[in-house]
């Protein structure tokens, strides 16, 4: 009786500790930099939510986290967005027809895929239907597209959005991420585990390249700059009365004041967020279905014998978890205000949230926020910190040595040594991490 | 029509870029497909595992340079290959003993050496880019063209120029000799002969007195070998970027699937697939198909099926397809 409760103990001492390290940062070097850390952190924490619903209630391995928080920055772009009447009436109706063709054909093969009886005639009628549908399908599309990009190509030459409240698209990044995810798992479900991650590793390429080529779409490297937000503008802010009186009564600077306001919004939104999606998964943890999760984790084939649909239930948990992830990319991308393509990269996006959830601890929801949190203060900190230690050690160098200039050279890409030294100490010593689940 | 100034075309765009680049995937492939017969995991670290060998090929080389010794119209690099293999070889002995032997000692499930190696990824990853950064570094020298395109126009009197790069000789040259040892290695040696049994049927492999330590040190040193030769054939014929290797990851990968994993016959197949079905799905057929066709004729597209910027999808159409309909690969690998 007393394990647990000592195990249920460490939790708040710990997300204290974590409170302690982010104030530091505000009190050494600004609030500024904390508050970032902070919203970074509780994204991550999303993000580390996602991949422990995936990995610590069912054993699946996703290396396409990249993927799905791309996603979710596409639908911020695609909802909130103003359209651009020009480039609809120059090709979307066009673009449209392409797609729907494109869903048509592939619904198509599949029809023909079961109906023909199996042969050498099934396998070249598809192949051909499939090479003709590609053709109709570019056919269709390239016109579109090109007249699309040449509307006004230095400020859109896109289709732009739905213009929707941004919030809006928080939901719909994780849908977004959701269908995605429900294609590969579908294709590399109920194979061998590995095939699974590298299916996943797969389509987070793919989806990036389409961000990064689709201009009609995205922009592609273009990227997409001011997109609205949920909380009020700093400059809007600074020049408000109610706020500049607010500022006074606290003796801050409005322009620090308002930034620095600004993030605290974000934070709150952010926390309800979690909050939310915690509670959710807690409550699905300790339901029958929760249950059974588990017992299909811990051993597949004795759930198999008891009618649990393994391979159903890892489909329903992979998407989930995908939305998840999705959820936390929109919400990365409404922070940063900008959708940047070539900024997505797999060690920071998919490996990093994996550190997150080991180190956190696998199962445990409250150690996947936690190592969200506390793995992206030290992707943060080590730098500088790293920094530091260098100049401590190298004060009595001469400045212009060569010696001194490529240590701090070198220092800067620290960080992913240090996390990959974290991830196996922490999986070879302490494998269930710091909050081991319950 | 202009048949020959087609072909011509075809074999310079098409043909030899894609036979270089499937013999790197190859040898990439096997490594993978090695690391999956004896210790049967996917070792993400595979690609960090090329950029790291391929990273210490570089430093020799221009080492080497430094000295002035060098190959004549071969690049240095070749001379620097063994040092690449033995640097790696002994990363990778070390990652084995500090890292990975633990999880084969508790007979830990694979994905946990899958996240494991991912752990590994990250610390390789570090160190190639503290000891060399982040920069593009070219460090091919000897002679840079086998058939120069002028001369081949000026022998020929076609329009269209052949260029034979070296690296890409080399890299074909290079990969033969590398895949002929190791089949020799795996048929005839029985050291080989004992780490395929040990493939095949690990309890059985015990049985009959195999020391599986032996053959798990046996399996990285070829590693080694596979990677730092796979790694620097593809930093010499593009050049060495340290960020490339990881996106390397995925066709490597694929490659070994769709030949049917712990199966290296079949990773070299897998490899030539892959790389064909890339450059092929990718290149502008325009010139081509303007050659082809009748006089003055030439199609108003560039007559590309996909964006370059695709590739990543050819290797992961080929992979879902070959997962939808033949999950154990072209030739039978292991299944589970």
């Amino acid at each position: 009786m007393t394990k647990p409760d000592m195990k249920k103990s460490r939790a708040p001492q710990y997300f204290l500790a974590m409170a302690l390290l982010i104030s530091a940062v505000g009190l050494l070097q600004s609030w500024n930099s904390a508050l970032s850390i902070l919203n970074m952190g509780l994204i991550s924490a999303i993000m580390a939510l996602g991949v422990n619903l995936q990995w610590g209630y069912a054993g699946l391995f996703n290396v396409g986290v990249m993927g799905f928080v791309a996603l979710g920055g596409l639908a911020v772009v695609l909802t909130s967005m103003p359209p651009v009447p020009a480039a609809w009436s120059a090709g979307g109706g066009r673009i449209v027809a392409a797609l729907v063709v494109g869903v048509a054909i592939i619904a198509g093969a599949a029809v023909l895929w079961k109906k023909m009886p199996k042969g050498r005639t099934r396998g070249l009628v598809l192949t051909a239907f499939l090479v003709a549908g590609f053709f109709l399908f570019r056919f269709l599309l390239d016109p579109a597209v090109a007249a699309i990009e040449a509307v006004d190509p230095a400020v859109s030459g896109y289709l732009g959005g739905l213009g929707l409240p941004v919030m809006l698209a928080w939901p719909v990044g994780g849908i977004l991420a959701a269908g995605a995810a429900w294609l590969v798992a579908k294709t590399a479900l109920g194979l061998r585990s590995d095939y699974l991650a590298i299916a996943t590793l797969g389509i987070a390429e793919i989806i990036l390249a389409v961000m990064k080529n689709e201009d009609w779409l995205s922009r592609g490297v273009k990227n997409v700059n001011g997109l609205p937000r949920p909380v009020p503008n700093e400059i809007d802010l600074q020049n408000a009365q109610w706020f500049l009186d607010m500022m006074t009564r606290f003796g801050m600077d409005p322009t620090t004041g308002s930034s620095i306001f600004v993030k605290l919004l974000y934070a709150l939104l952010f926390l309800a967020v979690i909050i939310l999606i915690v509670t959710a998964m807690e409550l699905a943890l300790k339901s029958p279905w929760g249950r059974m999760m588990r017992a299909i984790r811990d051993n597949e084939v004795a759930a198999e014998a008891m009618g649990k649909n393994v391979t159903g239930r890892h489909l329903q948990i992979f998407v989930l978890g995908a939305a998840i992830i999705g959820v936390a990319g929109a919400m990365m991308t409404t922070l940063d205000g900008q959708l940047t393509p070539t900024t997505y990269q797999p060690l920071r996006y998919t490996f990093l949230v994996w550190v997150m959830v080991i180190v956190g601890g696998s199962g445990n929801n409250w150690g996947a926020v936690l190592g969200g949190m506390l793995i992206w203060f030290l992707w943060i900190e080590v730098e500088p910190i790293g920094a530091w230690i260098v100049n401590v050690i190298t004060s009595g160098m001469d400045d212009g040595s060569a010696f001194k200039a490529g240590l701090i050279e070198r220092v800067a890409y620290m960080r992913y040594l240090t996390m990959g030294v974290i991830l196996l100490v922490v999986l070879r010593f302490s494998p269930r991490g710091l909050l081991p689940e319950k | 029509m202009d048949i020959l100034n087609a072909l011509v075309a075809f074999a310079n765009f098409v043909l030899i870029p894609a036979t270089a680049y499937g013999a790197q995937l190859a040898l990439g492939a096997l490594g993978v497909t090695l690391i999956y017969g004896v210790l049967r995991f996917s070792n993400f670290a595979h690609g960090e595992t090329m950029s790291f060998g391929a990273m210490v090929v570089v430093l020799v080389t221009a080492l080497f340079q430094s000295w002035g010794i060098s190959l004549g119209p071969l690049p240095t690099a070749l001379l620097a290959l063994p040092f690449g293999i033995a640097v790696t070889a002994l990363l990778l002995l070390t990652t084995d003993r500090v890292v990975y032997k633990f999880y084969r000692k508790v007979k830990a499930a694979p994905v946990m050496l899958v996240i494991v190696s991912t752990g590994v990824m990250f610390v390789m990853n570090g160190i190639v880019r503290m000891v060399v950064g982040t920069e593009d570094r070219r460090f091919a020298d000897g002679a840079r063209f086998l058939v120069n395109a002028r001369d081949f126009k000026a022998w020929s009197g076609l329009d269209e120029g052949l260029a034979i790069k070296t690296t890409q000789v080399i890299t074909v040259v290079v990969a033969l000799i590398t895949v002929a040892a190791l089949f020799w290695f795996l048929n005839k040696t029985r050291t080989g002969k004992s780490m395929r049994a040990f493939s095949d049927n690990e309890d059985l492999a015990l049985l009959s007195g195999i020391n599986p330590e032996r053959v798990v040190t046996i399996t990285w040193l070829l590693v080694a070998a596979l990677a730092t030769i796979a790694g620097a054939l593809y930093g010499l014929d593009k050049s060495f970027k340290p960020f490339i290797y990881q996106q390397l990851l995925l066709p490597v990968f694929a490659a070994a699937i769709v030949g049917g994993i712990g199966n290296p016959l079949g990773a070299i197949a897998g490899g030539f697939v892959i790389a064909f079905s890339e450059v092929t799905l990718t290149y502008a057929f325009k010139k081509v198909i303007t050659y082809l066709g009748p006089d003055s004729w030439s199609p108003d597209g560039l007559v590309q099926l996909l964006s370059t910027d695709y590739k990543f999808a050819v290797s992961f159409a080929i992979l879902i397809i070959v997962l939808l309909f033949k999950p154990t690969g072209l030739f039978k690998g292991q299944s589970i």
